[in-house]
């Protein structure tokens, strides 16, 4: 592998920058003349607008303009859409309602937009946007999907009577029911998965400059995809055509999936710029996000889980309500659905699924994909499902899924996804052991004597990675193909650039797609620059969302480096009178097999421009591009164990250690997978023992709008983790990759929920497992 | 408005700002220093930790006019002659940051941690003392190991000066 190849533990070439305070991010960007935007928002969760009055606020030191809907519908600045068509089982298509940049009849979740302020400062728009006198006449709210779907009801969206966006299926209903009706025993749970807000620490930010002489806008935005921003803002915004459209998104400070949408903010900022004739930056606040940055998560579902007199699983029935907000967020549709119940056999063989789910609209923020988007819901359904029925059949949390699990590949489910390959067993003995699961009894007596509950849980996982081959997801409704694109270009000089049309914002693009260039050609990782996140710089891409970088992104990648290879060999063999046949790339040089001729790899380059001597007919220059579409998903797996004390007397909850063994296939740098995973295992913990988006009921205000009312996992909430890798080689991408970046946010809920429930025996735990809950549910177990 | 001085990173600075700005802003808008970062507006994050007259303090909890006079070290101000001071170097060898976005306040917090603690600073400690910064990205884990490797080599450089 070589010390900086495939493989190798290699530092990250980024750090420097971000650790001397040289990062670049939305922020940090100014122009000349730029001046600030604040954004008036709804403080209702449901309203008409009457009027809006900005008389005074217009006339306030420092102002440039405000701006409302009336404005920017004027102007054909168009809605807001939901990106994949997903049809009820009757037939219908999903009932998308009107989603405006800037409202302009009815305000539908507190923190809607109305009207910007643009002025000299930011303290100069924040006092006017305080002036500006927004006439409301409010509306009854609803915030549960489950009341949202009942009669008589507060109706957000004309398009969907009860509120109701699709009612959809999956899967073979009359054979679910009939091997429940068969069943030897029947596992019924139900799951609440609770709404999160994804929180990247770096607030979203767009900078919108317009310039008039060419007509031409650019932004700069805090986005993980920016060509599918620059795609969906020209093609169905209205903003500009997008050869006079530049997004740039510089270094992105954490994503999540919050930062995959195009939000009503950029638009209007370069909206704004056009009709200001100045440069427009908005940077969002810390209670803004909460309000604004799309949510994740918030089901309720009820399970049927069958089994014969063997334990193994014959039927899984699932239905689910999905809160999807106030509108359809751009991949909102898609999250409760393909990326959801398609993952609901998990590890196991299960011959009968039907999944039902319900998509609701409700008075709080849009609810689109976050960490995991839909795999981390079926396997916290899954897992507990599984947990829930071992302990009614008597057998051990391992032995039911032994007895379950797929064994044989490529394996077809019965809701859609192929797996192509896996070894279960392993993944779980991997993680017993460094759990030391046999010695948990031992552990357990004694916690006991010093007075705490002891309990264990794991977690078997699988989930679908490296979205998506195009023409699969086109069948299921998806608006765009989700390839990749990727340019290499040799410089005269023998240096590399590597243009990327996935989008780093944390996961270390710049060392790891560099390690694939020094494993192919033997050249240095610092004579290789990865160029990402800017239309003007970058071909064309689709971003970086589902752990698509390496098993998609770097696979396109490997197919321009293919084609430079080829050339390379082409120019060498001419250079040493030699066959191509013979040519070997190693160190840096260009080597005729079984010859001490050798020409280096500069020089290779350097003939490739001069063009003095080049094989006949061949082109000059050495640069190849390539687009990679998948041939399926792939589909990382692992086995998670969590062990846990609580406090019986306050009902704290202490992680006491969290394995995680995970199969992600061929690893491209180790410590930054590992780092991956550390990330995902601290949102899962998160999520099962701190997080929560709460609204009132009755008003729709956001009771959870900073950082002093949403538990975010900090540093003493987490212990170490103790992580290793099986491998299964991907068969289907030429690295054998699989993607390990949601890994472990999809995991760690259930088996951290499994270990509390097991120790204070009672199964009936809902997430965030705060203290009160763990411990009104202990006592209500004695 | 106010005209403020200070002391930034070793040289002498003067700007005009409203009495309102916070010395976050004061640092970022006015100085141009954009390594100190926003992320809530809480004193919760611990982005925009900074040193102010040998003291870690949150800039977005504290006036620009409050800070005239003193002294103050940014992340920019940490490397020498750009070669990284130990606990940037430690956060690179381990791993200890992916986005960068709290890794300002991150290692700033804890070149303060080792300057109270020294070597004696022990897993628990740190997770303690790291209760006031946030990050999404990496679970701590590699922040941790690499505040603990920062301080043993720390330790281990100023036992050898004394010696």
């Amino acid at each position: 592998m070589g010390v900086e190849g495939i493989g190798a533990r290699v530092a990250r070439k980024e750090d420097k920058r971000f650790l001397t305070g040289k990062g670049r991010y939305t922020d940090d960007m100014s122009v000349p003349g730029m001046k600030y935007a604040i954004f008036v928002r709804s403080p209702h969760a449901h309203a008409k607008i009457k009027s809006i009055d900005a008389t005074a606020a217009k006339a306030m030191p420092g102002v440039i303009d405000v701006l409302d809907g009336k404005q920017l519908t004027a102007d054909g600045i168009g809605n807001l859409i939901c990106g994949w068509m997903i049809h009820s089982k009757d037939g219908s298509p999903m009932k998308m309602g009107a989603w405006r940049p800037l409202a302009d009849e009815t305000v539908r979740y507190v923190g809607d937009a109305v009207a910007v302020v643009v002025a000299d400062s930011v303290n100069e728009a924040r006092d006017a946007a305080e002036a500006v006198i927004v006439d409301y006449d409010p509306l009854p709210v609803v915030t549960d999907p489950v009341k949202a779907l009942a009669d008589g009801q507060p109706q957000l969206h004309p398009e969907a009577p009860n509120n109701l966006i699709f009612d959809w299926e999956l899967g073979d209903a009359a054979a679910t029911d009939a091997a429940i009706a068969a069943a030897a025993h029947v596992t019924e749970v139900k799951i609440l998965n609770n709404r999160l807000s994804p929180n990247a620490m770096e607030p979203r930010a767009a900078l919108g400059i317009y310039d008039s002489g060419d007509d031409h806008y650019t932004c700069y935005t805090t986005s993980q995809n920016p060509h599918v921003a620059r795609l969906v803002m020209s093609a169905f915004y209205n903003v500009a055509p997008e050869n006079k459209l530049r997004v740039i998104a510089p270094d992105v400070g954490g994503g999540f999936g919050s930062k995959i949408y195009i939000y009503p903010e950029e638009i209007v900022c370069l909206w704004a710029s056009k009709r200001t004739g100045v440069p427009v930056k908005w940077t969002c606040d810390r209670t803004e996000a909460f309000l604004t940055d799309a949510h994740g998560r918030d089901h309720v579902s009820t399970v049927k889980m069958a089994f014969d007199s063997s334990n193994k699983i014959t039927a899984l029935k699932v239905d689910t309500i999905a809160n999807l907000g106030a509108y359809m967020s751009l991949f909102s549709s898609c999250v409760p659905t393909y990326l959801y119940a398609t993952l609901l056999s998990g590890q196991y063989d299960i011959p009968a699924i039907h999944a039902n789910v319900r998509t609701v609209y409700t008075n709080t923020a849009p609810v689109d994909a976050y960490r995991g988007a839909g795999r981390p819901e079926a396997t916290y359904l899954l897992e507990r499902t599984m947990e829930t029925a071992a302990r009614e059949l008597g057998l051990s949390p391992a032995e039911l899924r032994r007895i379950n699990f797929i064994r044989s590949f490529p394996h077809q489910t019965p809701v859609i996804m192929n797996y192509d390959a896996g070894d279960y067993e392993a993944s779980l003995k991997a993680a017993m052991a460094a759990a030391d699961w046999d010695g948990f009894t031992a552990r357990k007596a004694e916690a006991e004597r010093r007075g705490m509950k002891r309990g264990i849980g794991m977690s078997c996982y699988i989930e679908a990675c490296g979205l998506a081959p195009s023409s699969a997801v086109g069948s299921l409704g998806a608006g765009v193909g989700l390839w990749e694109s990727a340019e290499v270009r040799v410089n005269a000089v023998g240096t590399i650039e590597v243009m990327t049309g996935s989008h780093s914002h944390g996961q270390g693009h710049e060392t790891t797609f560099a390690q694939l260039v020094a494993d192919r050609f033997g050249v240095p990782i610092d004579s290789v620059n990865i160029v990402h996140g800017d239309t003007d710089k970058v071909q064309m891409g689709m971003g970086t969302y589902g752990s698509r970088s390496g098993a998609v992104g770097m696979s396109a990648v490997v197919k321009a480096l293919d084609k430079v290879e080829a050339k390379a060999k082409k120019i060498a063999a001419h250079l040493m009178e030699a066959d191509e046949s013979d040519i070997v790339i190693e160190n840096g040089e260009l080597k005729v097999a079984g010859t001490d001729k050798s020409v280096p790899w500069f020089q290779m380059a350097l003939a490739a421009y001069t063009a003095h001597n080049l094989p006949a007919g061949m082109e000059p220059g050495l640069k190849e591009g390539a687009f990679y579409d998948p041939s399926n998903f792939t589909f990382p797996a692992g086995c998670y164990i969590c062990e846990v004390e609580v406090d019986p007397d306050t009902g704290q909850t202490e992680i006491v250690q969290f394995v995680a063994a995970d199969d992600f296939g061929n690893i491209i740098n180790p410590m930054i997978v590992e780092g991956q995973v550390h990330g995902g295992l601290a949102q899962g913990i998160g999520q099962a023992l701190l997080e929560g988006v709460h609204y009132d009921p009755d008003t729709g205000q956001l009771l959870t709008a900073s950082y002093q009312d949403y538990a975010m996992p900090r540093a003493d909430n987490l212990p170490s983790f103790k992580v290793s890798t099986s491998n299964t080689p991907c068969p289907n991408n030429p690295l054998g990759v699989k993607g390990c970046g949601e890994a472990g946010a999809i995991g760690s809920p259930p088996a951290l929920i499994n270990a509390i429930t097991d120790a204070i025996g009672n199964n009936a735990l809902t997430m965030p497992a705060t203290p009160e809950k763990v411990w009104a549910a202990a006592h209500a177990a004695n | 408005m106010a005209k403020i001085t200070m002391t930034v990173n070793g040289r002498q600075v003067s700007g005009m700002c409203d009495d309102r700005t916070l010395l976050v802003h004061f640092i970022r808008e006015n100085l141009g220093l954009t390594g100190t970062h926003v992320g809530c507006e809480t004193s919760q994050c611990g982005a925009c930790v900074i040193h102010m007259d040998g003291l870690s303090v949150k800039s977005c909890s504290i006036l620009a006019v409050q800070a005239a006079g003193s002294s103050i070290t940014t992340i920019e101000g940490l490397a020498k002659d750009s070669e990284l001071h130990p606990v940037q170097a430690a956060f690179k060898a381990h791993h200890g940051l992916q986005c960068g976005f709290c890794t300002p306040g991150m290692v700033m917090t804890a070149v303060d941690m080792i300057a109270r603690h020294g070597s004696s600073l022990d897993e628990a400690t740190v997770r303690a003392e790291l209760e006031g910064n946030i990050c999404r990205c990496t679970g701590y884990h590699n922040i941790v190991k690499a505040i603990l490797a920062a301080a043993a080599e720390m330790g281990g450089l100023r036992q050898a000066a004394a010696e």
